[in-house]
């Protein structure tokens, strides 16, 4: 997209408007400062992606579009976790981080905060393995994604 | 040289060829009001309240293939356009309107008069800015021209912050302009336009079914000869009337809700469908799951996202209705291959059976003047050559049934939005685009109360505008649903306590009428007519339990029509 004041909202706007639902939304400007790139999570029958598709498409700041589901792509999130921990109950939430290929990002003598990177599914997963654990926080940075080999997304 | 931002701004609409601009002055334009003060050429006509602005900007923009400009200040300047502006946009209407914004330093902090005017417009404009600099405002505009009446026409609204109209800059009008986010497409894939063609030329029931877009895009001449080379029925929707010569025996008349039988019955029964420049509206197809049951359908559009949106569609092709016709034409010269005469035979028959059913008959023997009536003398009146333009409710329908429009761009209404309130301002846009021409506004005594204010417009600027108001004491339509859905309970539809209207016409410096007979109905719009430097109110006391015929409920099929 233009790197533009509004263009977010004109996105989030016509998704409201048109009753589509977000399921996840990124956007960040790009190494070219003039754009920015969003990575939008929606569903839908074909016929309503078809529609977003298009109208997407016919959004003035839009610059260029790609469903990346048509092909083989990476999904990518981060989590940022804050769980209670103390006590033999350390080991085990190191051990468990590990396992997801986690890392403890920040620690105080109660907590870990536990950064995960990965598609949404193992996301899920790990809150899951927490069960039993007192979770004080989670935030999750929405879904980014991009295509596999050597096709790009480019002007 | 610099100038300041109101100067470029002025500047770039006279490079723009702009020659109207319809709107109203404030605070947050006062640099603007004063640059168009000092400068020639520009004509600022002034209406009464905003919304007029915008209307008699859409009008404008309707009856010529030029886009309509409005200047308003900022807070309620801004948002007495909307209306206007979600009018415009839903009708796809060419449309530059600029509004005032509190200085730069001032936004977000509830400045007096400041209102969001990117943000409230958004989901009604084609697209929007927010000019920040100086530097950017002439590019800015010339975008906002660029983007309006090109691709899919629509409003586009550039909000100017006041220091930025004082603000100086160097002056530089870009002859040409590219956006890497917006490129309309405007040729169709030829390779499409062959497989429309030949399916179009198996059909043994076809129809040809047009809207809005061939207006908007010009592409009546090509459509008429399209049409005549297949002899083919064709039906327009509200939007599309006039692409067509509704005079010519191929025209089976409106189709949709109040459409006639024939061509509602055509559309249902046909094998191939032909729809151009339309959009499949729900006004259009009635129930979708039973709309069309036989047909293989080709779309051609200028906008993707209005293809396979509520129907899908066997050859879909995007571009500019002109060319695609042209392109149809050819290609059709160029096979061999002629439309199946016998069958054809066969499909007209039918469709002039459903013809005799005579849909659009009313009996005008009693007492009381039948609407559809007016109209019809209007049209004699006026040897079907005026531009009409009307309000929203039963007399719309009438007019758009009664009215027989042979050319393009002469029946102007707001189809989409259905705005109470449109059609006197459009009838002023239509005027001065046209000032030899004769104007009428067909109306009703609700809707027209809802701009009456531009009366005032109308006198200022000698618009000899000639009102018809049928006057039936409900808000018609209304009422014709109560009727048939309500069990009779009118609930607020009756309008009490209504102006004397030839009074409130005098008292605006104008000439009024009251019509109740119906042998008076010839002879007043003689008179009214032969007044060619007045604007003249003809109030029509009409018969009130009137409806529209034919009516398809909500929920039925193009085949299920109310007769009378
Ligand atoms: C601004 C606005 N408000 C409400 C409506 C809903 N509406 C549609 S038709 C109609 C009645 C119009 O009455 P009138 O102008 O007297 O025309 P008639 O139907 O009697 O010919 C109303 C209220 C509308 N279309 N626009």
């Amino acid at each position: 997209m233009e790197n533009e004041a509004g263009a977010l909202s004109r996105v989030a706007g016509l998704f409201s408007a048109r009753g589509y639902n977000i399921e996840s939304l990124t956007v960040a400007p790009t190494e070219d400062a003039s754009l920015s790139r969003m990575t939008l999570v929606t569903r839908g029958s074909d016929e309503i992606l078809e529609q977003i598709t298009k109208q997407l498409n016919k959004l003035v700041d839009v610059v260029k579009l790609l469903d990346l589901t048509e092909g083989p792509h990476i999904e990518r999130e981060m989590m940022l976790v804050k769980v209670h921990a103390v006590g033999e109950h350390r080991h085990e939430l190191k051990r468990l981080a590990d396992i997801f290929r986690g890392r403890i990002v920040d620690v105080t003598p109660h907590t870990y905060t536990i950064e995960l990177t990965g598609a949404g599914d193992k996301l899920d997963a790990f809150i899951e393995a927490l069960a039993g654990t007192t979770i004080l926080e989670t935030v999750r940075s929405g879904v980014s994604g991009i295509s596999r080999g050597e096709k790009s997304l480019r002007l | 040289m610099e100038l300041t931002g109101a100067d470029i701004l002025v500047e770039c609409l006279k490079k723009e060829g702009v020659e109207f601009v319809f709107g109203y002055p404030g605070g947050a334009v006062l640099h603007i009001y004063d640059a168009l003060y000092n400068q020639k050429g520009l004509n600022h006509i002034l209406v009464r309240h905003e919304q007029g602005a915008t209307h008699a900007a859409d009008g404008y923009a309707r009856s010529t293939d030029k886009p309509g400009v409005v200047l308003v200040t900022s807070g309620p300047g801004a948002t007495n356009a909307v209306t206007g502006i979600a009018t415009a946009y839903m009708d796809s209407i060419p449309m530059v309107v600029i509004t005032g914004q509190v200085p730069t330093p001032l936004i977000g902090n509830d400045a007096f008069q400041e209102v969001d005017s990117v943000g409230i417009t958004r989901p009604c404009v084609k697209h929007n800015f927010l000019v920040k600099d100086v530097k950017d405002l002439a590019l800015t505009l010339k975008k906002a021209f660029y983007v309006a009446t090109t691709g899919r026409p629509g409003p586009v609204v550039v909000d100017i912050p006041k220091d930025v109209t004082q603000h100086k800059a160097e002056f530089h009008y870009p002859e040409k302009v590219e956006m890497r986010s917006y490129n309309p497409v405007v040729r169709g894939h030829v390779g499409q336009v062959k497989r429309a063609v030949k399916l179009m030329l198996s059909a043994k029931r076809p129809m040809i079914y047009t809207g809005g877009g061939v207006i908007l895009g010009d592409g009546s001449t090509e459509l008429t000869e399209l049409t005549r080379r297949l002899g083919y029925p064709i039906t327009n929707t509200l939007m599309g009337l006039g692409a067509y010569p509704a005079t010519d025996k191929q025209f089976v008349g409106m189709l949709g809700m109040h459409g006639t039988y024939e061509a509602n019955m055509a559309m249902h029964h046909c094998d191939v469908l032909i729809a151009i420049g339309a959009r499949f509206d729900d006004r259009v197809t009635g129930n979708i799951e039973k709309f069309c049951p036989t047909a293989k359908i080709v779309h051609v559009d200028i906008d993707p996202a209005s293809i396979s949106k509520n129907i899908k569609v066997d050859v879909p092709i995007v571009g500019c209705v002109k060319n695609v016709l042209e392109d149809m034409i050819r290609v059709l010269a160029e096979l061999e291959q002629q439309p199946d005469r016998e069958a054809l035979a066969d499909w007209w028959k039918q469709i002039e059976e459903w013809r005799e059913t005579d849909c659009l008959k009313y009996d005008d023997s009693g007492e009381l003047i039948k609407p559809q009536m007016v109209i019809a003398k209007l049209y004699e009146a006026t040897n079907g050559d005026a531009y009409v333009t009307s309000d929203v409710g039963q007399h719309q329908m009438w007019a758009a049934q009664y009215y027989k429009f042979d050319k393009p761009r002469r029946w102007i209404n707001s189809g989409g939005l259905g705005t109470m309130g449109f059609g006197l301002p459009a009838a002023m846009g239509v005027q001065f685009a046209h000032p030899e021409a004769t104007v009428a506004c067909v109306t009703g005594e609700g809707s027209v109360q809802m701009c009456i204010q531009e009366l005032s417009t109308c006198l200022q600027y000698g618009l000899p505008i000639k009102i018809v108001n049928l006057n039936n004491r409900y808000l018609g339509m209304v009422r014709q649903w109560q009727q048939f859905f309500y069990d009779g309970r009118y609930s607020m539809s009756y309008m009490d306590a209504l102006p004397d209207f030839v009074k409130l016409a005098e008292a605006y410096g104008h000439v009024g009428m009251n019509i109740e007979r119906p042998e008076d109905v010839e002879p007043a719009f003689k008179e009214a007519l032969g007044m060619k430097n007045r604007l003249v109110f003809m109030n029509f006391i009409t018969d009130q339990t009137e409806n529209v015929y034919p009516m398809i409920p909500a929920g039925a099929g193009l085949n299920e029509m109310i007769l009378v």
